[in-house]
C-alpha cells in the first residue's frame, strides 16, 4: 500500500499515467496500420513486428549503448517485415490476412532466436521528460513523466491526418485503397503504393517495439507484447482509420490496460487477472458496438478485405 | 483461398483431352498434393539455409529433427502423443475456414474446455467412471464450443471480424482460467503451480494398449474423419462449402447461412474444447497454466499446411508434432535456442501460404488444358 499518502485518489493518476506510458506502442502501432490499411492491405503480422523490433531494439541498444540507435534499428527492421508482407501479398490468390497470421509466428520465433542472449544484460532506456516537476507528490510525479516517444506519436497523428487531406501522397494511398481500378486509371501501381504503405507501417510498429523494451516495461522478455500488435489492427478499425482517432483509442485502450496495475497498487487484488483482460475486453465490445451486418463502415477503404 | 472440390469423388468419364480417363483423375488431384509438399521442402531448404547462416549444420539439425521426432519407435510415440491434440486444434481451424472464416483463437477454446472438464471432473468425484469420463467430455466440448460458437455468431449477427474477436477471446479465457485457478477451483495444496483438484486416478484416461500414446489420438483421428464426412458427404457440408465460395449466392438459394456458420464455429470450438478435456484427464491430471501450451497456435499451421481438408490433417498433425517433439533435442545437441522451432514453423506457414499463387498455374495438372495450351493463365 504505497499509495496511502493519497488513497484512492492514486487509482484515476495511476490510469492516466498508466494511459500515457501504455498506449505508446498503441498509437504507433495503429497508425502504422491506419496508412497500410488505407492502402487497401491489412497487415495483421504488426504483433510480430512488434515483438521483433522490441528484441532488435533492446539488442542494438545493449551493443551500442545508445537508445537512439536501437531505435533507428528497430524501425528498420519493422519496415523489412512490412516491405515482405507487401511484397508476398501482391502475387494473386495470396491472402494478407493469412500472411499476417504467418508473420505473426515467424516474427516472434525469430525475436525468441535472437533474443536470447539479451534477456540478462540491461540497455540504456529512452529520456523521458519530467512534467510533473512542479508536484511534490512522487505519484503526480511518476503519471506526468512522458516519454518523448509518446509526444512524436501525438505529433504524427496530427500530421498523418493532415497528409491524408491535403497532400499529394495521402491522395494516393487513398485512391489505391477505395479502388485499384481507379488508381490503374490514375496511371498508378496499386501493388507498389501498397508494398510502400505496408513498408511504413512496419516501420512505425518496429518503432512502437522499441518503445517497450527501452522504456516501458523497460527490458526484453518473451513475453514483453500480449497481443498489443493485434488489438491496434482492431483499434485502426474502431478509430475509423482516421490517425486522430487512433490516437484517441490508443490513449483509452492504455487507460484500460493500467487498470490491473492501478487497482493492484492501491491493494485492490480480487479479480486481478479479470482486470488484466480489462483492453481485449474492451476491444471487443467496442468492435460489436461499432460493426454493422448491414451497411458497411463509414470510411472503410473499398478494397480492405475484412469489410468487403 | 478456400477451394472447391465439387468435382472431387466423380471419376471423369469423358476426357476432354483424350488421354486416359485414369491419368486425368491422377492429374486432377496431385496438384493438392505435389504443391504443398514442394512448399514444405522449400520451406525446409530456406530453414537450412537460415541455419547454416547462424553457423550450425543443417544436416545435423535434419539429423537430430529424424532421430527426435521419427527416427526411433520412442520418438514416434512421443510424436504422435504431441499430434493428438494438434489433430482437434487443427479442426477449430478447418471446419470454420470451410466457411470462408479465419478462426484463430483455438487457444482459448483448448484452455476453457480444460478447466470445465476439471471442474466437472472434481465434481462428479465419485460418480461411475464413464459417466464421468462422458461428463467432462460433454462440458469441454460445451465450453469451447460456446466459446468459438460465440466468435461465428458475432461474425454473421454483427459482422465483427473473426479473426481478431476469436484472438482476443483468447486472451480473454486465458485470463479466465487464471482467475478460476487462482481462485474458486484452486486446490489449495498446489503451492508453486496453482491448479484445480486433481482428478481421481480412476478418471484418468489411460494409454492406447501396447503404446506410450494416450486415447485422445484415437479421439483426434475419429474426429478428423467424422469431420471429413461432414464435410464431403452430407448436406450441411455441400452447404457451408457453397456458403464458403460465395455467401450471397448460399443466401439466394436459400440456404441458412446464419445457423450454418454457427453450427460449424461451435463444433470447431467444441472439438478444441475435446482437447483440453483430453489433456486435463489424459496428460496433467489438473486444470493450470499447461493448458495454454501454445497447441492452438500450432493447430491453426497444422490446419492451413492440410488446406483445411481433415483428412490431410492427420499426417500433417504427425509431422509437425514430430518437429515439436524433436525441439528439446534440438536445443541440447546443436545448442540453439528453444525458439528454432518456432522460426522453421513461421518459415513454412509462409511458404505454404505462398504456394497459394501456384495453383491452377500447370498445365500437367489440368486436363481441360493438354489439348488447349491458350486457355492457360486465362482463367486466373
Amino acid at each position: 500500500m504505497d499509495a496511502t499518502e493519497i488513497g484512492l485518489w492514486g487509482v484515476p493518476l495511476a490510469i492516466l499515467g498508466g494511459a500515457i506510458r501504455v498506449s505508446t506502442p498503441f498509437i504507433f502501432v495503429s497508425l502504422g496500420e491506419a496508412i497500410t490499411e488505407r492502402s487497401g492491405r491489412i497487415n495483421l503480422g504488426l504483433e510480430g513486428t512488434l515483438v521483433f523490433g522490441a528484441m532488435t531494439a533492446y539488442a542494438v541498444a545493449v551493443m551500442t549503448n545508445s537508445p537512439w540507435i536501437g531505435l533507428v534499428a528497430a524501425a528498420f527492421a519493422g519496415l523489412c517485415f512490412g516491405l515482405f508482407h507487401g511484397w508476398i501479398c501482391k502475387f494473386p490468390k495470396v491472402n494478407d490476412i493469412a500472411i499476417g497470421i504467418a508473420l505473426m509466428l515467424f516474427g516472434s520465433g525469430l525475436a525468441f532466436f535472437f533474443g536470447k542472449p539479451f534477456i540478462k544484460p540491461k540497455a540504456p532506456n529512452l529520456p523521458a521528460i519530467p512534467f510533473g516537476r512542479w508536484s511534490d507528490i512522487p505519484q503526480v510525479q511518476a503519471a506526468l513523466d512522458v516519454n518523448v516517444l509518446f509526444l512524436i506519436g501525438a505529433v504524427l497523428s496530427v500530421i498523418l491526418w493532415w497528409a491524408f487531406r491535403n497532400t499529394r501522397a495521402g491522395l494516393i494511398v487513398r485512391v489505391v485503397g477505395d479502388s485499384s481500378d481507379a488508381a490503374r486509371a490514375m496511371g498508378l501501381n496499386p501493388d507498389t503504393v501498397r508494398l510502400l504503405a505496408t513498408g511504413v507501417g512496419g516501420a512505425l510498429a518496429g518503432i512502437g517495439g522499441a518503445y517497450l523494451s527501452l522504456y516501458y516495461p523497460g527490458s526484453w522478455t518473451e513475453r514483453i507484447s500480449s497481443g498489443q500488435g493485434l488489438m491496434a489492427v482492431a483499434l485502426v478499425i474502431f478509430a475509423r482509420w482516421n490517425p486522430l482517432g487512433c490516437f484517441a483509442a490508443a490513449l483509452l485502450f492504455g487507460g484500460a490496460g493500467a487498470l490491473g496495475p492501478a487497482l493492484q497498487s492501491v491493494g485492490v487484488t480480487q479479480g486481478y487477472y479479470l482486470f488484466y483482460a480489462a483492453p481485449y475486453i474492451l476491444t471487443l465490445i467496442i468492435m460489436i458496438a461499432t460493426s454493422s451486418p448491414t451497411r458497411s463502415l463509414a470510411g472503410a477503404p473499398g478494397e480492405l478485405s475484412i469489410t468487403k | 483461398m478456400v477451394d472447391t472440390v465439387t468435382s472431387a469423388g466423380m471419376p471423369a468419364v469423358f476426357g476432354a483431352s483424350g488421354y486416359p480417363a485414369a491419368l486425368e483423375w491422377i492429374a486432377r488431384r496431385a496438384e493438392a498434393f505435389v504443391i504443398p509438399l514442394v512448399a514444405l521442402v522449400v520451406g525446409m531448404a530456406l530453414f537450412s539455409l537460415f541455419i547454416a547462416l547462424v553457423g550450425k549444420s543443417p544436416i545435423l539439425l535434419y539429423e537430430t529433427m529424424w532421430r527426435g521426432g521419427f527416427g526411433s519407435w520412442f520418438s514416434v510415440q512421443n510424436s504422435l502423443s504431441r499430434a493428438a491434440p494438434l489433430l482437434l486444434a487443427a479442426l477449430c481451424v478447418a471446419l470454420p475456414a470451410r466457411l470462408g472464416l479465419v478462426v484463430i483463437g483455438g487457444e482459448g477454446a483448448i484452455v476453457l474446455g480444460g478447466v470445465a472438464a476439471a471442474a466437472i471432473g472434481v465434481a462428479l468425484n465419485g460418480a461411475p467412471c464413464p459417466i464421468v469420463i462422458l461428463a467432462m467430455g460433454v462440458a469441454g466440448m460445451a465450453a469451447g464450443g460456446i466459446w468459438i460458437g460465440a466468435v461465428g455468431a458475432l461474425r454473421h449477427y454483427r459482422a465483427v471480424n473473426e479473426t481478431i474477436s476469436s484472438l482476443l477471446m483468447a486472451y480473454i479465457a486465458i485470463a479466465l482460467m487464471n482467475q478460476l485457478v487462482e481462485g474458486p477451483l484452486r486446490d489449495p495444496a498446489s503451492l508453486n503451480k496453482p491448479s484445480t483438484q486433481p482428478l481421481a486416478q480412476i478418471y484418468r484416461i489411460g494409454n492406447i494398449p501396447g503404446m506410450d500414446v494416450h486415447w485422445g489420438l484415437v479421439v483426434g483421428v475419429v474426429a478428423c474423419i467424422l469431420s471429413f464426412v461432414l464435410i464431403e458427404k452430407t448436406r450441411w457440408g455441400f452447404a457451408a462449402r457453397i456458403a464458403g465460395g460465395n455467401v450471397r449466392a448460399a443466401q439466394v438459394q436459400g440456404l441458412a447461412v446464419g445457423p450454418l456458420i454457427v453450427g460449424f464455429t461451435a463444433l470447431a470450438g467444441g472439438f478444441a474444447g475435446l482437447a483440453g478435456m483430453l489433456e486435463v484427464a489424459a496428460v496433467q491430471g489438473s486444470a493450470n497454466a499447461s493448458l495454454a501450451a501454445g497447441y492452438g497456435y500450432t493447430g491453426i499451421l497444422v490446419a492451413f499446411l492440410a488446406r483445411h481438408n481433415p483428412l490431410a490433417i492427420i499426417p500433417v498433425a504427425f509431422l509437425l508434432g514430430g518437429i515439436d517433439a524433436s525441439g528439446g533435442l534440438i536445443q541440447r545437441r546443436l545448442d540453439l535456442p528453444d525458439a528454432t522451432v518456432l522460426v522453421l514453423q513461421g518459415l513454412i506457414f509462409i511458404v505454404i501460404l505462398f504456394s497459394e499463387t501456384f495453383y491452377g498455374r500447370f498445365k500437367a495438372f489440368n486436363p481441360d488444358l493438354w489439348k488447349r495450351p491458350d486457355l492457360l493463365g486465362g482463367t486466373a
